[in-house]
């Protein structure tokens, strides 16, 4: 090469190489930002799309694309456009493409948000901006008290709801003694909180486990095993649900000490899990089977699309999308008027896949807690099955440090 | 009691994986004086290809029989290609280089396999547990993960030690100028030795895949636990990586399960609870900056520098 | 130093004049995500340029600069989350926090050699990861929000994106001045010449030790103050921000732009950041392209961006 162009012109064919990649860089940056002006309602969708928990954002992506379809792709008139963003499950990664879809994108909503410590990151831009964020999923106790706000609501739980509903149905089952697992976040810290607030019995150890990185809880049986307790409650959602169950089972605890379970074993982690989650009880607020039409419908639609069921975290954000259609046709297309929406949604007047359900002061429902198992359907299938109602018209035991009315 | 035994037994099995990790690194340090970063993508793609091939085949020795040579062959491949350019060069270009395969192969995988990470299951027979002591059952797999790891030891132990490839490659951890005056093909040796230490390096990713995970990314956090083993041990010393392989599974194992209670006798419970999982996971660092400070070249210095 | 019109200098001349113009392009379009991406830019520059003192000119190969962007930040952080929230308070502590540990760790580890200084860098950046992440009073492995950016009693508003912005390009103007007056000391001399042949500099009579510790603590102290402006820019701190890649990050833009030249780390920053975000908008496997990139820019390229511009004169 340097023997075919000069030193002096070969760098300068560099230099201007480096700077037209840049120039152009920069304007693509730029070009993107201008283009769609025309009204539409933007959505900003913020989920995990890429690791080992990319089921649960497909999932939800999944539902959400089948509550649009039902709404025809339109709320109030409007079109809707979508923009997805993948956390990759990182605080520091969700905030900065929160940011990005708040500053850049312009967006009048912002859904999703599996993992409690990704929404609390996130939290700030998106309430600063006055923008509003409906969670689908993670429900951090953080969000209910202190930190709640009127441009937040959860179309899901507090953390600590469904644990706590758990607590009561060890406390039926006469279970005395507890050893208690989950990963070391914000949510895992939650759960365990939540379960110990209604468990009447003695909890003989607690185990926090890093997360999400560490996969490997044999440690953790092992001193599980030693302690001697009547039951033992996990919550390891997504794909380490299915590692915890295999080696629950590898080390010869399955049959021995009883497993009761929260967001281990769903419609996503059941395939993955097979026989090891048979008998093994979770709870929920929504399950697959409950009997009212809206939740029919997805069902039916789901399977029909998908060939699989929906999971509980597809369900929440099947309601995301029909809580902000509420909103959006109340104002009838009018997205300025935040105070409307708002008033709209705090009525949760929509036809929720859980069925009817009411919002509190700090923007959490108020609703049923349902005992689940597992079973086979028609085809064979590993699906999920209401068992009994738990808990009626449950709600959070932080909204009394929320200071909205 | 029965408790911290089988602790041990824990930490032995993780050390003994990070053995086979540590093995391919020291190796290709020892040898190449190279800092491979990207001995976590071979570890990634072993676990990927006995996933793919056990899926394929249906069966789970097979599957993982040709994994081992896929990861061979993409090692020698990748030296060939890439690495052997970067010998001599300082430790750097190694970090900046072999980085920049990280990113490409945790991309190459996410094209190839999606993002969704994959499963590996095990045939029933291994699925099971056993009774060790009374009361103890232990998993099957745990305990084959163990005695592979110990053959893998063994078997290096009897290449390096008594044929002529492993006196060539003694020779070149201690003066590699010699070896290639003798006139020894070192290039061959090179691509041998990394092809090596890539298999080894795709065995530990798909020995632990039933267990633990198949996922992008999965080789980054215990590369550099695999780095600290090969540092305590000395580079290039197979036998120093082994023993500080089981030092430092054995400290993470009972650190990470007993501190907790210790720190709980001398602390507010408040504080324990803060203190230990940090402590817990610096202790491997601790152990290195010790000894490093002790011994400069690690326990088992293999070269006579 | 004499400036004459080589392309390198036409960069400089160029990249700075629209540093400075930024906030106008944005203020005429609208395009805050511009903003904030460049503060980000700007900021790691300073990272970068806080790395390139020592690894560039002294030859010291630190794989855990990135928790000194961490330590700054959780300075920061904790004070913030604790209620002080004046920046008179806290940038101090952040320098007196980030110095110290530079000084623990720089003594500890300028005592070894190649790999093995690698290697003691990594593990205390490890260590230091590990102690942020277990402190569940401040969010442990979650992170911390920071609610209240820094308060300068009114001197000058952070929470103002423009008034924030050139306040981290004063600060990269502040750390490319004292960079060059450095570089151009005895000081630097003697690190420069520690790095080609410690034992020479030694028999001539410079205590390198001390000379390198010195050039080891300011970098961490510099790298130090840009975590704090990292954590005032991103409202939000997180153990993540020292973990080994970032650190490997730092040196990829130093390496990008051109190590041991003083306006290199800036065009690293620049080039790898603007790459990385208009290459996501394209495909989201920007990081195939990326790899290869890195592998050929060590291969082919040692001078990185500021080497390729360069014209003739060094050869």
């Amino acid at each position: 090469m340097k023997k075919i162009l000069p030193g002096l012109f070969r760098r300068g064919l560099f230099a201007l190489a480096g700077v037209a990649i840049s120039a152009g860089a920069i304007l693509a940056l730029a070009a993107g930002q201008i283009a769609a002006q025309q009204k539409t309602v933007k959505i900003g969708f913020v989920s995990t799309f890429s690791g080992p928990t990319a089921v649960i954002g497909n999932d939800m992506r999944n539902s959400f694309e089948l509550a649009l379809d039902h709404l025809g792709r339109k709320m109030g008139g409007l079109p809707v456009e979508v923009i997805y963003e993948d956390d990759q499950q990182k605080p520091e990664v969700g905030k900065q493409k929160t940011e990005k879809l708040i500053q850049s994108d312009k967006v009048d909503f912002v859904v999703g948000y599996i993992w409690s410590n990704v929404l609390l990151a996130s939290l700030k831009p998106v309430i600063d901006s006055k923008t509003f964020l409906i969670s689908s999923n993670a429900g951090p106790h953080q969000i209910a008290g202190e930190l709640c706000s009127p441009f937040f609501f959860s179309s899901s739980w507090q953390n600590d709801q469904t644990p706590q509903a758990m607590g009561h149905y060890m406390n039926q089952k006469g279970v005395k003694t507890l050893f208690l697992l989950g990963p070391n976040y914000t949510a895992g810290k939650d759960m365990l909180a939540g379960v110990a607030a209604t468990f009447k019995g003695k909890v003989i150890g607690e185990e926090l486990t890093k997360w999400p990185d560490q996969l490997d809880f044999s440690a953790e049986l092992s001193k599980a095993r030693a302690a001697k307790p009547d039951a033992i409650f996990v919550f390891y959602p997504g794909a380490a649900g299915v590692q915890f169950l295999t080696q629950y089972a590898q080390a010869g605890l399955k049959g021995k000490i009883p497993l009761y379970t929260v967001f281990t074993i769903d419609s996503l982690s059941l395939p993955r899990q097979g026989d090891l989650a048979l008998g093994v009880p979770g709870v929920q607020q929504w399950v697959n089977d409950l009997p009212n039409a809206a939740n029919k419908k997805y069902v039916a639609d789901f399977k029909a699309k998908h060939k699989a069921y929906p999971s509980f975290y597809g369900a929440q954000t099947y309601d995301a999308a029909n809580l902000i259609n509420s909103a959006v046709v109340a104002v009838k297309g009018d997205l300025s008027n935040k105070d409307a929406m708002r008033d709209e949604m705090r009525k949760a007047n929509y036809a929720s896949v859980r069925g009817p359900y009411k919002y509190g002061n700090n923007h959490f429902p108020i609703q049923n807690f349902y005992l689940q198992d597992v079973v086979k359907d028609s085809e064979g299938m590993l699906t999920l099955k209401t068992v009994a109602t738990i808990v009626e018209n449950n709600r959070d035991r932080f909204h009394n440090e929320c200071p909205m009315k | 009691m029965l408790l911290f035994l089988e602790q041990c037994l824990n930490g032995l099995q993780f050390g003994l994986l990070l053995f086979l990790l540590a093995a391919g690194l020291t190796l290709v340090f020892g040898i190449m004086d190279m800092v491979n970063l990207a001995h976590g993508s071979l570890y990634m793609l072993g676990a990927y290809f006995a996933a793919t091939f056990a899926a394929l085949t249906g069966s789970f020795v097979l599957g993982a029989l040709l994994a081992l040579i896929a990861t061979l062959l993409v090692g020698m491949a990748v030296e060939l290609i890439a690495l052997r350019r970067l010998y001599g060069r300082d430790h750097l270009d190694h970090v900046l280089g072999t980085f920049g395969l990280i990113l490409f192969f945790n991309e190459l995988v996410r094209l190839i396999w999606g993002p969704a990470g994959m499963n590996l299951g095990l045939p029933p027979s291994l699925n099971t547990f056993v009774e060790i002591l009374p009361g103890v059952p232990y998993p099957t797999y745990r305990l084959v993960i163990i005695a592979v790891a110990l053959l893998v030891a063994l078997f290096l132990y009897v290449v390096v030690m008594r044929t002529r490839i492993g006196m060539l490659i003694r020779a070149g951890a201690s003066n590699r100028e010699m070896v290639g005056a003798l006139g020894i093909n070192i290039k061959l040796l090179y691509t041998f030795v990394f092809g090596l230490g890539a298999a080894l390096a795709g065995l530990a990713g798909l020995l632990q895949a039933p267990i633990l995970t198949v996922q992008i990314g999965m080789g980054e956090n215990i590369l550099i636990v695999a780095f600290v083993v090969v540092v305590i041990g000395g580079i290039g010393s197979i036998r120093g990586a082994f023993i500080a392989a089981i030092i430092v599974g054995l400290i993470d194992t009972l650190g990470r399960s007993f501190l907790p209670d210790l720190l709980r006798l001398m602390l507010s419970k408040e504080a324990a609870a803060t203190a230990a999982p940090a402590l817990s996971s610096m202790l491997i660092y601790l152990l290195m900056a010790i000894i490093l400070v002790l011994r400069p070249e690690g326990l088992f210095p293999a070269s006579g520098k | 130093m004499n400036v004459s019109l080589d392309w390198r200098n036409i960069a400089v001349i160029v990249v700075l004049a629209v540093l400075v113009a930024l906030p106008l392009y944005v203020a005429v379009t609208g395009d805050r995500f511009m903003l904030t991406l460049f503060t980000r830019i700007i900021i790691l520059a300073l990272a970068a340029m806080s790395l390139n003192l020592i690894l560039g000119y002294g030859g010291m190969m630190s794989l855990g600069h990135a928790a000194y962007l961490g330590i700054g930040g959780y300075a920061v952080g904790i004070l913030a989350h604790d209620g002080i929230t004046s920046g008179f308070v806290q940038w101090p502590i952040v320098i007196a926090v980030s110095a110290l540990f530079a000084l623990v760790v720089g003594s500890m580890c300028l005592r070894t050699r190649g790999v093995y200084f690698i290697m003691l860098t990594l593990a205390f950046a490890q260590m230091a990861y590990y102690i942020v992440a277990g402190l569940a009073r401040y969010g442990g492995d979650d992170g911390l929000t920071i609610y209240k950016r820094s308060q300068f009693a009114g001197l000058i508003d952070l929470s103002n994106k423009v008034q924030f912005y050139y306040l981290c390009l004063a600060f990269l103007f502040g750390g490319l001045y004292l960079s060059r007056r450095l570089i151009n000391s005895r000081f630097g001399m003697v690190i420069q010449g520690s790095r080609s042949n410690d034992r020479r500099m030694q028999a001539i009579g410079f205590p390198t030790f001390r000379y390198r510790l010195a050039g080891f603590v300011i970098a961490g102290t510099m790298c130090g103050l840009a975590g704090a402006l990292l954590a005032n820019h991103t409202e939000f701190v997180s153990p993540a921000m020292m973990y080994w890649t970032r650190s490997v990050d730092l040196m990829v833009m130093v390496i990008l732009g051109g190590m041991g030249s003083l306006f290199g780390p800036l065009f690293g920053a620049i080039a790898l950041l603007v790459f990385e975000e208009a290459l996501s908008q394209v495909t989201e496997y920007w990081q195939i392209i990326l790899g290869p990139l890195l592998l050929l820019v060590v291969l082919f390229a040692r001078g990185g961006i500021a080497g390729l511009l360069t014209s003739g004169r060094h050869g």
